[in-house]
C-alpha cells in the first residue's frame, strides 16, 4: 500500500512538471507571438503618423492654392467670399412625394434621433 | 555507554547481590542509576536541538543568499519592457502633434536618421571623406580627412538626413560610417503660422535617440506639456484656424508688398473667448529651418521677430476710443456732447495739432469719426491722470500680456517715464504709450463684447471666459456705434465690406527714429476692427510698417489709404471662412431659414 502511494506521487510528480513544461512552452511562444504583434502595431503607427504628416504637407494651403490657380480653367475654384452664401430657397430640394425615408410614424423618428 | 540498544538495568545484579550481602540499602543504587540515565537523556536532547538549530540557520542563510543573488542580478542586468503589456498603450512619438482648432496638424514628428562616424572603424579615412563631401556638398572635404586621419575616435556628420541622403551616405560602404534613429519635428505647413510655432531642435544627443526640444513659440511655451509621456498621442489644440491664418498672411503679404511696407502684422481675435483665430507677422520664415538670431541690425529687421507679440509701437488714433469710452463710462460725455476743438493746445513748448482744422467744436462723436486730437486731448483733460492709468491698465494695455507664446513677455508696453498730464493728453490719441498689436486686438476685443476684459489665447477654449466688468454695456455699444461711423462717414471709409458692417479706427503714427525724434516720412498705420458691428465677434488689427501708397500723385501713408484697405481685404476674405453669413438689410428675414 506504501509503495503504490510513493509510486502515484512519483508519478504525479513527474505528471505535474510536464504539464508545468507545457505551459511554460505554450507561454514563451505567445510571448514572442505578442511582442512580434506589439513590433507591427509599433510600425504601423510609425507608418500612419508618416501618413498623416504626408497628407498634412500635400494639403498645405500653399499647395492647393498652386493647384486651384493651375487648374482654374478646368474647376473654377475660387477663394471663398461673401457671395457665395446661399438661401436655402435657392437648393433645388426633391419633390416632397419623392422623399421616401422609410420611416413613417414619429415614435420611429424620435427613437432614431435619440441614437448617438 | 551511550549506546541506547546497550541500556544499563536499573538494579544490576552485579551491585545488588553485594550490597545484599552487606545488608545496604539498594534502592540507593536504582536512583544513582535513574540519575545517570536522565542525564544521557538530556545530554543527548541538547545535541538534536543543536543540530536543529544549526540546520534552520542554514536555510536562512540559503534563502538570504537566493535573494540577495536575485537582487544583484535584478540591479546589474538592463532594464527591458515588460513583454506582456497590453496593447493600446500608443508611445510612438516622444513629442505630442500641435494640430488646430480643427484638428489639422501643425507640428508632427517624422522618423529620420544622424549619421556619424566611428573613426577608428573606418576602413578608407581619405576615399570615404571624399565620397561624404560629395554627397553633402556644405561639408569641407579638408576638413573631413583632417579628422579621420587625426586623433578624434567620433564624430557627427549629420543631425538628420533625407532618405535620399541616407541610401547615398549607405552606398559609400564604409563600415565606420553609421546612422542613429531620430525623431524629427516637421511643420508640413511650412511658413504658415511660423512665428506660433517657432520651432525645434536637439537637445541631448545620443547616438541611439535625440531630445527634442522646443526652441520658440509654444513649441517651447509648452516644452514640458509636449514632451509628457502621460499625454502621448493627445495633440495640443491650438485655437489657430489653418485656413484663416493661410488666407491672412495671404492678404497682408500681398498688402505689404502693395504698399511698399517692411513689415506687417494681424492679429484676429474672437472676442467672446479671447481665442486668436490667426496671427501674423511679416516677413516670416520657415520653421522647418529656423534661421539663426541676428547678431546685429536691429531686432525687428531679422525675420524671427515677431511684430504682434513683441513690436511695441506707438500705435496713434486708434487708442482714442479708450478714452472716449472712459469719459462715456465716467459720465463726463455721452455722443453727443460737444467737445472743444480749437487748436492748437500748447503746454509748455508742446503743441498738440489736428491733421486738418476741424472748426471750433464737434460732438464727441464726431471728434471719435474725425480722429481729432485735440478733441480727444480735452476729453483726457476730464478724465484726470490717476483715472486714465487704471482704466488703460484694467484693459491690459500696460503690463505684458500673458500669452502662450515665449515671445510674449518682451512684449512690454513702453510707458512714458513720467505719466504727467501731458502724456495723459498724448495718449489718449495714442502717442507716448508704446503697446503691440495684440494688446490693441485685446482692448478692442473687450469694446466689442460689451465691455469685460479680454485675456488674449492660444489654446482652444469651447466655453466664453468673461473676464472682470471694465465698461458698461452701453457704453461699449455706443463706442462700437461710433467705430462703425469711422467706416461709414469717417476716416477709413474704404474699410467697408459690403454684409459684414465694419467698424473700427484708424491709427497712423509717426515712427521713432534712434536719437528720440520722430522721422517725417516713416509711420506705423494700423486700422483696428470689430466686426460684425451689429453684433460683433470678431475683433481684427492690422499693422503696417512703414508703408507707402503710391498709386496717387503724391505718397500717402496714413492709415486710411494703406492699412485700412488691407484690413477690409482680410476681412472679405477670412469672415466667410469663419461662416459669417453676410447680412443685407432687404432680404434678411429671407435669408435665414426654409419657410414651410
Amino acid at each position: 500500500m506504501r509503495s503504490f502511494l510513493t509510486l502515484c506521487m512519483i508519478l504525479s510528480v513527474v505528471g505535474c512538471g510536464y504539464w508545468a513544461y507545457q505551459e511554460n512552452i505554450k507561454t514563451q511562444a505567445a510571448l514572442t507571438r505578442t511582442e512580434a504583434l506589439q513590433d507591427d502595431i509599433g510600425q504601423a503607427r510609425a507608418r500612419l503618423s508618416i501618413l498623416r504628416a504626408e497628407w498634412a504637407y500635400l494639403n498645405r494651403p500653399d499647395r492647393l492654392q498652386d493647384l486651384a490657380n493651375l487648374s482654374y480653367d478646368r474647376l473654377g475654384l475660387l477663394p471663398l467670399a461673401s457671395t457665395h452664401f446661399g438661401t436655402v430657397e435657392a437648393v433645388s430640394f426633391p419633390p416632397k412625394e419623392n422623399i421616401n425615408l422609410g420611416i413613417s410614424d414619429v415614435m420611429t423618428v424620435a427613437e432614431f434621433e435619440s441614437q448617438p | 555507554m551511550s549506546d541506547t540498544s546497550l541500556r544499563t538495568p536499573l538494579r544490576p545484579l552485579s551491585r545488588i547481590l553485594p550490597a545484599r550481602a552487606r545488608g545496604e540499602n539498594t534502592d540507593q543504587i536504582e536512583k544513582d542509576n535513574i540519575r545517570k540515565r536522565h542525564e544521557q537523556d538530556r545530554e543527548m536532547g541538547r545535541a538534536t536541538a543543536q543540530s536543529r538549530i544549526i540546520l534552520v540557520g542554514l536555510i536562512f542563510v540559503c534563502l538570504y543568499l537566493i535573494i540577495a543573488v536575485r537582487v544583484a542580478a535584478l540591479s546589474a542586468s538592463e532594464a527591458s519592457e515588460p513583454r506582456t503589456y497590453t496593447a493600446g498603450s500608443s508611445i510612438v512619438e516622444q513629442r505630442r502633434d500641435i494640430v488646430d482648432r480643427k484638428g489639422r496638424i501643425l507640428a508632427t514628428n517624422m522618423n529620420t536618421y544622424s549619421l556619424y562616424v566611428e573613426v577608428p572603424h573606418l576602413v578608407d579615412p581619405v576615399g570615404t571623406a571624399k565620397a561624404l563631401a560629395d554627397v553633402f556638398p556644405d561639408l569641407d572635404q579638408e576638413r573631413l580627412i583632417k579628422d579621420f586621419t587625426g586623433k578624434r575616435k567620433f564624430l557627427w556628420i549629420k543631425k538628420k538626413l533625407s532618405p535620399e541622403q541616407k541610401q547615398a551616405a549607405h552606398d559609400i560602404g564604409d563600415p565606420g560610417l553609421r546612422f542613429g534613429p531620430r525623431e524629427m519635428r516637421l511643420y508640413p505647413n511650412g511658413k504658415l503660422a511660423a512665428h506660433v510655432m517657432g520651432g525645434a531642435s536637439f537637445g541631448k544627443e545620443g547616438v541611439a535617440a535625440a531630445e527634442v526640444i522646443g526652441v520658440a513659440g509654444v513649441e517651447k511655451t509648452f516644452d514640458q506639456a509636449l514632451r509628457d509621456p502621460s499625454l502621448s498621442g493627445k495633440p495640443l489644440q491650438l485655437s489657430l484656424d489653418l485656413s484663416v491664418q493661410a488666407a491672412m498672411e495671404q492678404v497682408l503679404y500681398g498688402g505689404m508688398k502693395l504698399m511698399n511696407a517692411k513689415g506687417a502684422a494681424g492679429v484676429l481675435m474672437d472676442v467672446h473667448t479671447g481665442e486668436v483665430i490667426s496671427i501674423v507677422s511679416l516677413p516670416d520664415f520657415d520653421p522647418n529651418q529656423r534661421p539663426h538670431p541676428p547678431v546685429e541690425g536691429h531686432p525687428d529687421d531679422s525675420p524671427l521677430f515677431n511684430r504682434s507679440v513683441q513690436g511695441v509701437y506707438e500705435l496713434g488714433s486708434t487708442f482714442k476710443i479708450f478714452a472716449v469710452a472712459q469719459a462715456m463710462d465716467l459720465g463726463l460725455i455721452d455722443p453727443e456732447t460737444m467737445i472743444d476743438t480749437k487748436g492748437p493746445i500748447k503746454w509748455g513748448r508742446f503743441r498738440i495739432n489736428d491733421f486738418h482744422n476741424y472748426g471750433n467744436q464737434l460732438t464727441a462723436s464726431k471728434v471719435i469719426e474725425k480722429s481729432s486730437n485735440i478733441g480727444t486731448a480735452r476729453i483726457a483733460q476730464m478724465i484726470g491722470t490717476d483715472r486714465q492709468q487704471e482704466f488703460l491698465r484694467k484693459l491690459g494695455l500696460l503690463d505684458p500680456i500673458e500669452f502662450e507664446m515665449i515671445e510674449a513677455s518682451g512684449g512690454k508696453p513702453l510707458l512714458p517715464p513720467k505719466w504727467s498730464d501731458l502724456s495723459t493728453m498724448t495718449i489718449s490719441y495714442g502717442h507716448g504709450l508704446s503697446t503691440t498689436p495684440l494688446h490693441l486686438a485685446a482692448g478692442y476685443a473687450a469694446i466689442a463684447n460689451g465691455g469685460h476684459k479680454v485675456t488674449p489665447t492660444l489654446i482652444k477654449t469651447s466655453t466664453p471666459t468673461l473676464g472682470p466688468r471694465v465698461m458698461s454695456e452701453n457704453t461699449a455699444r455706443q463706442s462700437v456705434d461710433m467705430l462703425r461711423r469711422v467706416v461709414t462717414e469717417g476716416t477709413a471709409s474704404l474699410g467697408n465690406v459690403e454684409g459684414y458692417a465694419v467698424a473700427g479706427k484708424t491709427g497712423t503714427a509717426d515712427k521713432p527714429d534712434p536719437r528720440g525724434k520722430y522721422y517725417k516720412d516713416k509711420v506705423i498705420a494700423t486700422f483696428a476692427t470689430i466686426f460684425p458691428a451689429d453684433e460683433p465677434k470678431y475683433a481684427l488689427v492690422v499693422t503696417l510698417d512703414e508703408p507707402t501708397d503710391t498709386t496717387g500723385p503724391e505718397p500717402r501713408r496714413t492709415a486710411g489709404w494703406t492699412a485700412v484697405p488691407v484690413a477690409a481685404e482680410v476681412i472679405s476674405r477670412v469672415a466667410p471662412l469663419l461662416g459669417l453669413r453676410p447680412r443685407i438689410e432687404s432680404q434678411e428675414s429671407a435669408a435665414i431659414s426654409q419657410s414651410e
